[in-house]
């Protein structure tokens, strides 16, 4: 049977892909950031997980207002990205694991979760990003593990509730858990911390919330479920919603887990920067 | 369409427009036209005619004129959605500080110093 090795979360700023491009690790803007990663590479690299499920959340890439999926599983050979309008660089593909795709459908459905399946998927900077940030050079790096991409809807109201983003993870965690495969599984929750990008709050960034989410995340998520959706839109700031994908990412972990590190630093273009990696039991 | 007691979209939060169902039936055709700004053929065709290609798309005069006057602000009460707007901005070469800046009546400077001035 399958195993979970852990959980890493980050944000997923489109900003760090450029500076990963141009190599800014050690420029004083950047260093703070980046500063927070080696531990988290030399885990990956200790660990090497086969397969990485990759929670975030599409950003008008994927998914358009005609048809807007609350939860939705790529279930695809490959998934590529696109320039998302700004010219990003469009990279080789990433490679795709749909048996595991297709047992997790099965598996979160029988568990009552209606999700949309999706043969294809162009991801975003959401998917790319801390694919590229976790394993550097990806998708061309040799410990790539194959991808299970899962978006949430944040795009528009209503999105999820904070409790059924947990409750999706611990349904996720039923669903790896019963993979039957020897293999290793890593799932990342990318986004966040908090930041607005609109309206005349934009730039709004709360250090002190941030930190309550990063304190409560690992030992006591359920204290996080109290937070409506509104609060977090007022504390989080209007796109900060997506620490819904990190409380996705925890309900898969299990309680047993231990912290190897985490990085929080202000500001990354808008927004607060958050890293956390969790390491489940043995 | 009126809101119903009992759901969780009432708060009012200054300075923010909480992207729901009205907004996004009001600005489905800004949305549109900018979703589709991931392709790079629209945002030439776009740039070499604006005028056309929002009345291509059935933007109306509000959309428009937000457009026109490079007016964030507008285009969000317009039922713009950031996340497509991105894309438009992406045409004008506009970073994300940039539409900070132009939404808070600050110059890009100034935004980023707001940024940093709440670590």
């Amino acid at each position: 049977m399958a195993k979970i090795l852990g959980g890493i979360t980050t944000s997923h700023i489109p900003a760090v892909g450029n500076a990963i491009q141009q190599e800014l690790y050690d420029d004083p803007y950047w260093k703070p950031f980046f500063d927070g990663y080696p531990k988290v590479h030399a885990w990956v690299k200790d660990n090497k997980p086969d397969y990485v499920i990759n929670i975030y959340n599409d950003h008008g890439l994927g998914f358009f207002l005609d048809k807007m999926p609350t939860f939705a599983i790529g279930a695809a050979h490959e998934y590529r990205n696109e320039d998302e309008g700004w010219g990003l660089p469009e990279l080789p593909p990433f490679p795709g694991a749909p048996e595991l795709s297709w047992h997790i459908i099965e598996s979160m459905v029988a568990d009552e979760f209606d999700i949309t399946s999706c043969q294809e998927l162009p991801v975003d900077h959401g998917f790319v990003v801390p694919m590229q940030l976790f394993w550097p050079g990806a998708p061309n790096n040799p410990d790539m593990p194959r991808a299970v991409p899962i978006s949430a809807n944040t795009v528009q109201h209503p999105i999820p509730t904070l409790k059924r983003a947990l409750d999706f993870g611990r349904a996720l965690r039923r669903a790896l858990l019963s993979f039957p495969e020897d293999a290793k599984i890593v799932v990342l929750g990318t986004g966040g911390l908090s930041h607005q990008l609109d309206g005349a709050r934009a730039g709004f960034i709360n250090k002190e919330f941030d930190q309550y989410c990063l304190d409560n995340i690992v030992h006591n998520p359920d204290e996080l479920t109290k937070i409506t959706r509104q609060e977090l839109v007022e504390k989080a700031g209007a796109q900060g919603t997506e620490f819904l994908m990190w409380l996705m990412m925890r309900g898969a972990l299990g309680d047993d887990v231990t912290e190897i590190t985490r990085n929080y630093h202000i500001p990354i273009s808008n927004t607060g920067a958050g890293t956390l990696l969790l390491e489940c039991a043995a | 369409m009126h809101d119903l007691p009992g759901y969780d979209y009432h708060l009012d939060i200054p300075g923010t427009t909480i992207f729901d169902g009205k907004q996004a039936m009001k600005g489905y055709a800004l949305n549109k036209m900018c979703y589709d700004f991931n392709k790079a053929v629209n945002r030439e065709a776009f740039k070499a005619d604006p005028e056309a290609w929002m009345e291509k798309y059935g933007l109306n005069e509000e959309q428009k004129q937000a457009i026109r006057n490079s007016d964030i602000l507008g285009m969000i009460a317009a039922g713009g959605n950031i996340y497509y707007l991105a894309k438009l901005a992406g045409i004008f070469k506009l970073s994300v500080q940039d539409v900070g800046g132009l939404q808070t009546g600050r110059t890009t400077e100034e935004f980023k110093e707001f940024l940093k001035s709440q670590a």
